[in-house]
């Protein structure tokens, strides 16, 4: 039992996909302007993880070595394109605002990692809880990396805001700025990761 | 069981089953989908038309009347009340905007004052030109386009020679290319007027 709280603690900390691993940067970099696009993405990401760690964990013996890696890509893309389709058909204020994000997901090289470094290697229980604490801890640094941004960019963190806008650096909204709050957000987690 | 090894059928036969499962998936699930897809893309369609036009007893759907401004096609949903033409929703893009294509839904009353309208559709700067859905509808100084006529209210941002709305701050050319959509609206619910007035 221990070793699965380790497996799922992994992910958030020891491990962050973001923070530790460098993962998944793209989608990282470009969707975190604020604290409600970053925890959608998460989300969204989140949820394909589960279900592609799940599945690759499950074929990983009927799937030769040295073809794995596109049929990895193909069994996350489709589940990608299944929710994409499912939460354009069914839920459309979903889609309002996580609609963007998905087709993303594809390019993330999280997903891919986690097959390959941990689903193609494991049990379906393992796996499943790697998935999610990986999507916990994916989730959790876009949170904090959109809400850093958001409230030195704007003034507002999910859109309450603390200080007037005027008085915000619009330069954290944008590309640069999400540069500049990642690096000292790396810097930060390493820091307190080491002191304790 | 223990892991197959990595001969050329093998590889060939796992390869091909996963794709052919994973194609047959997806082919279901988007012939199941599509129906609905398109159902939320209609409702979503006639939502934005019944939020900015004036209330109206017609289909403007199947009243639609197109036309092409600048290589841009608006597409007029005429709302008619009792027989007579209450305003209209005008459906209108820009390639002018910083990123993308910005599509609006504008809402015009008959004499074409600016009722309200919807941004469908943009992909400008966040916190920048994304503003654009709140900012044209604020009441502070000279924002919004509410209640204004293009007719006799200049729809050009303050900084350009003559205008008379104020552009989003720090994002004029997606205020430009919002206003310029607008008054591109605006003119196709004009030539609209005209046509049904030959017309009768």
């Amino acid at each position: 039992m221990k070793n699965y709280w380790k497996i799922l603690y992994n992910g958030i900390v020891p491990s962050n996909p973001v923070f530790v691993l460098l993962l998944g940067m793209c989608a990282t970099l470009g969707t975190t302007s604020s604290a409600y696009n970053g925890m959608m993405m998460g989300i969204a990401t989140a949820a394909v993880l589960l279900c592609s760690n799940v599945v690759i964990s499950l074929v990983k013996n009927l799937v030769p070595d040295k073809v794995r890696i596109p049929a990895f890509i193909v069994i996350i893309a489709s589940f990608v394109t299944v929710l994409q389709l499912v939460v354009n058909a069914w839920l459309p204020s979903l889609n309002a605002s996580l609609g963007i994000f998905i087709p993303l997901i594809v390019v993330n090289c999280i997903l891919l990692g986690r097959a390959e470094a941990f689903a193609s290697k494991n049990g379906v229980f393992a796996s499943f809880l790697d998935g999610l604490g990986t999507g916990i801890g994916f989730t959790l640094a876009l949170v904090l990396l959109g809400g850093t941004r958001e409230i030195l960019g704007t003034g507002k963190i999910f859109g309450a805001e603390i200080f007037p806008e005027d008085y915000g650096m619009l330069l954290f909204v944008l590309a640069p700025g999400a540069f500049i709050a990642l690096g000292y957000l790396i810097a930060i987690v390493n820091k307190l990761r080491k002191t304790c | 069981m223990k892991k197959l090894a990595s001969t050329l059928p093998n590889m060939i036969l796992s390869l091909g089953a996963v794709t052919i499962i994973a194609g047959s998936i997806l082919g279901s699930v988007y012939t199941v989908t599509k129906e609905p897809i398109a159902r939320q893309e209609a409702a979503q369609q006639q939502q934005a038309i019944a939020d900015v036009a004036p209330s109206f007893d017609n289909n403007p759907e199947s009243d639609k009347w197109e036309t092409t401004i600048d290589g841009n096609t608006f597409t007029v949903y005429p709302a008619y009340k009792d027989g007579k033409l209450a305003g209209a929703a005008v459906k209108g893009s820009t390639m002018n905007g910083f990123a993308g294509e910005i599509v609006v839904m504008c809402g015009f009353e008959a004499d074409g004052t600016v009722k309200d309208y919807r941004v469908l559709r943009q992909a400008e700067t966040p916190g920048l030109g994304t503003k654009m859905e709140a900012w044209f509808r604020d009441p502070t100084g000279a924002r919004s386009v509410i209640g204004k006529n293009p007719e006799n209210t200049s729809f050009n941002v303050t900084k350009d020679s003559g205008g008379q709305i104020d552009g989003i701050t720090a994002a004029t050319i997606s205020s430009r290319a919002f206003l310029e959509t607008m008054r591109n609206a605006f003119e196709a619910f004009k030539s609209y007027k005209n046509s049904e007035s030959s017309k009768k």
